[in-house]
């Protein structure tokens, strides 16, 4: 299994480090700035909050897998995970807010050793409230002590939500490593088995397909009938939607694409599929990540370049929905992975 | 070093209005219109092209449509597979041609 970067004390574990990369101008004429002056012709800058509808957590950096594109760079030999006195402060901001979801993601975060009485702490505030986790899905048959999350997620009414690039084998352990695809499909059995992605269930399985590779994920809606049909008759499994992400330029993914000559057609490529459309639906404007450590952020992007919020509410300790409203979300030209083609975002495409 | 194809070419196509605007448009909008989704969808017209541009051996066109099959979703054993495709029925087409050669060896022979 490959390491986490910080690991291989690669430079690209600095996000000063990140950031000077990202704003270099390359000979083909990539100015610093140069998404800030998109948003500006598109009447989008200074990028502003809607409102904060989502509240997303980042549990940990703990993975069991060391994905080759992860934008976390998370793996086992990473150890930052949120205490639980952290979560007792993002339970009170939930209780204090009307969230429409809370999506919790990692790492693996079923790893962090609280993040059962997290859930269980969230649906004792709200029975209504959806709940996401980002499942890896091969946690789930790591270790017999997580063989009953699929029962765990039906019991708290889990949407699941589920990273598999491809329908085949080989596509997804280039991406994944070695074997994820075989153990991918049988925890995918034991969701279909106690009733997720089945019709009728309510039980809400979703897949995330992003591109093992330099380049952009198609339509989502074709991609989401090429999965099910490939995974229904190959595998039996059912699923419910297919979510496309697009691979922003930072962490492994920006390691793979500097290291394999990709960098700069790559950016180019984001930057003239632009869309001013998704620019105006990015989800840092309806979304609040919360670090590990209880900082906040934009998004998880914009976490794993430590860009905290702008404004100085920044820990979930001094939490102000009022000020969280009106800041001004932060900008760099990773943000281009996000307004690309249809759009990108946590939820798949936007527009 | 100097060649007849740079792959830098690709990204200016769309410069070839430069020299003749109105027929450059109605070709790229009769080109958009080709490629959406129609009786067939976006996806199989997607993998023709890839078969095309090898019957036609255009460099550009190898990469602009290896790039658009991966995205819309195409693996690599089907993108091996319309290439095959496409190399049938080359090989095809100079093999029925010899018919034609065993028509004229059977008119000239006694």
């Amino acid at each position: 299994m490959i390491k986490s970067l910080k690991a291989r004390q690669s430079e690209l574990a600095d996000v000063a480090y990140e950031l000077k990369i990202l704003s270099e101008k390359t000979p083909t004429g990539f100015e610093p700035d140069a998404f800030a002056s998109k948003l500006r012709e598109s009447n989008l800058y200074p990028l502003k909050p809607t409102q904060v509808e989502i509240f997303q957590v980042n549990v940990g950096k703990m993975c069991n897998q060391t994905c080759k594109h992860c934008h976390v760079d998370a793996g086992p030999d990473r150890k930052e995970i949120m205490t639980r006195e952290t979560m007792q402060q993002c339970l009170d901001v939930i209780q204090a807010n009307h969230f429409t979801t809370i999506d919790i993601t990692g790492g693996a975060p079923e790893m962090n050793e609280n993040f059962r009485w997290f859930v269980e702490g969230i649906r004792a505030i709200s029975n209504d409230i959806k709940i996401i986790v980002r499942c890896n899905l091969t946690i789930i048959v790591a270790n017999p002590k997580y063989h009953d999350l699929p029962d765990f997620f039906k019991k708290h009414r889990i949407e699941v939500t589920s990273s598999l690039p491809y329908f085949t084998a080989m596509r997804t352990d280039s991406q994944r490593g070695e074997g994820v695809f075989e153990k991918s499909i049988r925890a995918l059995h034991m969701l279909n088995e106690v009733g997720y992605g089945k019709s009728g269930t309510n039980l809400m399985l979703n897949l995330v397909y992003n591109p093992s590779g330099a380049f952009l994920p198609g339509s989502q809606e074709s991609l989401e009938i090429e999965f099910k049909k490939r995974l229904k008759d190959a595998h039996g499994i059912e699923f419910n939607q297919l979510f496309t992400i697009t691979n922003l330029p930072i962490s492994r993914f920006l390691d793979y694409l500097l290291v394999s000559g990709n960098y700069e057609s790559y950016m180019e490529k984001l930057i003239s599929s632009y869309n001013p459309v998704a620019a105006a639906g990015v989800m840092c404007r309806n979304t609040v990540s919360v670090g590990w450590d209880g900082y906040l952020f934009d998004c998880d992007f914009n976490q794993m370049l430590d860009m905290k919020v702008s404004n100085e509410e920044n820990h979930i300790s001094k939490w102000s929905t009022e000020k969280l409203e009106e800041r001004e979300i932060l900008v760099n030209q990773h943000c281009f992975g996000c307004t690309a083609g249809a759009g990108s975002s946590c939820g798949g495409a936007t527009t | 070093m100097k060649t007849y194809y740079n792959p830098e070419d690709l990204k200016k196509f769309g410069n070839i209005g430069e020299f003749q605007k109105t027929l450059a448009d109605k070709f790229f909008d009769y080109y958009g219109e080709v490629f959406k989704d129609g009786a067939l969808t976006a996806r199989e017209k997607s993998l023709i092209a890839l078969a095309v541009s090898h019957t036609i051996q255009c460099p550009y066109c190898i990469d602009a449509y290896t790039v658009d099959t991966m995205e819309k979703g195409c693996d690599e054993q089907q993108m091996m597979e319309a290439v095959h495709v496409a190399a049938a029925i080359r090989s095809g087409a100079s093999l029925v041609h010899g018919v034609q050669m065993m028509n004229k060896y059977k008119e000239l022979s006694m």
